[in-house]
């Protein structure tokens, strides 16, 4: 049986596969468009959205039997936006180069669809555990699909992996460069990376035809 | 006809022999089949999809033939160039020449073959997933790549970018016949935005300038629409060199009277819809008598960075770029293009009038004509539904008057 009950596993297992919030939900998928080019930036905006929402759904929980559900979104609101102010302070101050990549992305964490999504759906209605679990499970789900995305434009768009030159020198021609490869700059320019979670998208429903509509 | 009724007498002999696909496969590649179709459809041709893309290649060879030795001749020309040395272009002088071909051929039919090697490869794939026949859809696509895109391409980025676009630009949405962008052009999107420096550019145009730059044999040849952008004068380039294509270009879009020959051919065989074709002319027209109004006007001076194409005489952005070639081979598609014929009209006008928009006023995208029809493929289902509800309106308002 172990640390979680089956149910309470699943909640962090689904988002991750079958109840994806991008590839299944397409939720949150401006901030996977937008900062998916390299994949510091990727993996950073993953765990900031894992912080906001793990706490988010975890405060909204606790809360949910005071807030007026007339004034839900606002009180909401200044719980994410509090939440996104910490982060981008965080970021601002440790990872500055990093924070200006990300730019406006991190304050537009607030009106990522995925953290009202799961306030409304989730945290409104269940306990603190189960909340903190779905919030987690549904900013994994996210992450890893940034993370792909992230992967795969950085490697074939710049020919790095988190600034490592892992294909080569592109100046010095020296790795894949040699032989003539070059790097796709297609890749780095948003519509590819629409294009990418489409074919994610693709894959995931061709190996689970359940997932298919109509 | 002879020829052709002894085929069908033939295909009535093979029917239900294991031989029948294969000679159908051949026998249907030029000629109509003898059979119209049956039963509810409401159309009844005895035209085919392969007849149709047969004629739309034996359009595009004139195209292809030039290219290649235009491709050496342009090669040599540069050289010349370099030395100082001014050459006049004279069809049989020094166009049609062995040399030329040699060097066209062995770069340009390389283009060729593995377009629709890669391309026909992908659709064999899908056609075995999903369980279908192989379908024509390549066909015209894969001989239509080539002719689009510069002559030095390295021939592994032509490969990613057929693999590209067949898979996303057709497959994705069903494959043939379904598709909403015209695959050839998704191919051509690709390349430019994912290798920008081997789609433009004063190198990529002229066989062996690439190999050569920083070399004390280094050539150079510019396209007449990068000309144009940096507002350098085009002394030593004739209009009838434009004409007849002359020029430094992507591989088959610099002869426009061949082009042209292509379009009669497509038109009189009622393959190509001369309505697009000409609202395409006529909208590309209009947006330059536009530009050249502003620039009479005197609303932009000579040191803006848009006078240099807007100054050029509306007619000659029909010589000088590849709107001719885009508005024949391209925009006529009649999977992408609209299909009711008012919708051709606006679907071909704004083709044309786009594309010259997109050639003036933005020099990193030195032609606009692939952007453009990019643009209106997408549109296109738009058009043909209010053009269709603005019919349905009108029908109704007479039924209306009738009835009261």
């Amino acid at each position: 049986m172990g640390l979680l009950s089956k149910k309470d596993a699943k909640l962090i297992t689904d988002p991750l596969a079958d109840n994806n919030p991008i590839t299944i939900q397409v939720l949150g998928i401006c901030s996977a468009l937008a900062i998916t080019a390299e994949l510091k930036a990727s993996i950073v905006m993953a765990i900031s959205v894992l912080f906001v929402l793990g706490v988010g759904n975890v405060v909204i929980s606790l809360m949910r039997n005071i807030i007026p559900s007339k004034i839900r979104i606002i009180v909401q609101l200044i719980v994410v936006a509090a939440l996104v102010i910490i982060v981008d302070q965080v970021l601002k101050a440790f990872a500055y180069e990093l924070s200006k990549t990300l730019s406006v992305f991190v304050g537009l964490i607030i009106t990522n669809c995925i953290i009202m999504g799961r306030f409304e759906a989730f945290a409104l209605g269940n306990g603190p555990w189960k909340s903190f679990l779905d919030g987690i499970g549904n900013a994994l789900g996210y992450g890893v699909i940034l993370i792909i995305v992230g992967f795969f434009r950085e490697l074939l768009g710049s020919g790095t992996l988190l600034g490592f030159k892992v294909l080569g020198d592109p100046i010095e021609k020296s790795g894949l460069y040699a032989i003539g490869y070059e790097n796709n700059g297609f890749m780095l320019l948003s519509p590819m990376a629409l294009i990418v979670v489409g074919i994610i998208i693709w894959v995931q429903r061709s190996r689970n035809k359940d997932l298919i509509e109509d | 006809m002879g020829l052709k009724s002894n085929l069908h007498n033939l295909k009535e002999k093979y029917k239900g022999t294991k031989m029948a696909p294969a000679f159908n496969a051949i026998h249907t590649f030029l000629y109509l089949p003898n059979e119209t179709t049956h039963g509810g459809t409401h159309v009844k041709a005895a035209d085919d999809l392969k007849r149709t893309m047969n004629t739309v290649i034996m359009a595009l060879i004139p195209c292809l033939i030039f290219g290649i030795f235009n491709a050496g001749y342009q090669h040599y020309a540069a050289i010349d160039a370099a030395a100082g040395i001014t050459r006049e272009a004279s069809l049989f002088g020094n166009f049609l020449t062995w040399d030329n071909f040699v060097i066209g051929a062995w770069t340009v039919l390389p283009l060729v073959i593995v377009s629709y090697g890669v391309g026909l490869l992908v659709e064999f794939i899908f056609a075995v997933i999903k369980g279908h026949e192989v379908e024509e859809g390549y066909l015209v696509t894969g001989m239509l790549v080539p002719l689009i895109v510069p002559v030095d391409i390295p021939l592994w980025m032509l490969a990613v970018a057929v693999v590209f676009g067949v898979v996303i630009g057709k497959e994705v949405f069903g494959g043939t016949g379904m598709n909403i962008l015209n695959p050839a052009l998704a191919i051509r999107a690709f390349l430019f935005f994912a290798y920008p420096t081997w789609m433009s550019g004063d190198k990529v145009w002229v066989h062996g300038a690439v190999e050569r730059a920083g070399t004390p044999d280094a050539i150079s040849g510019e396209t007449l629409l990068g000309a144009y952008a940096q507002n350098s004068s085009l002394a030593g380039i004739d209009y009838m060199d434009m004409f007849y294509g002359f020029i430094p270009g992507s591989v088959g879009e610099t002869s426009k009277l061949l082009i042209i020959v292509g379009a009669l051919f497509l038109i009189f065989t009622k393959i190509g819809s001369w309505r697009i074709i000409l609202s395409t002319i006529i909208g590309a027209l209009s947006m330059g008598l536009i530009f050249n109004g502003v620039v009479d006007a005197g609303w932009i001076g000579d040191t803006s960075k848009f006078y240099g194409l807007m100054s050029v005489p509306f007619w000659q952005h029909l010589i000088i770029g590849s709107i001719l070639f885009g508005a024949v081979y391209m925009a006529t598609d009649p999977v992408t293009a609209s299909q009711t014929n008012k919708g051709k009209w606006i679907y071909g006008f704004l083709i044309g009038f786009l594309s010259i928009m997109i050639r003036v006023f933005n020099p990193a995208y030195p032609e606009g004509v692939f952007l453009a029809i990019l643009l209106m493929n997408v549109f296109a289902p738009t058009i043909d539904h209010y053009v269709v509800q603005a019919n349905v309106k009108r029908r109704m308002k007479r039924l209306k008057v009738k009835t009261a």
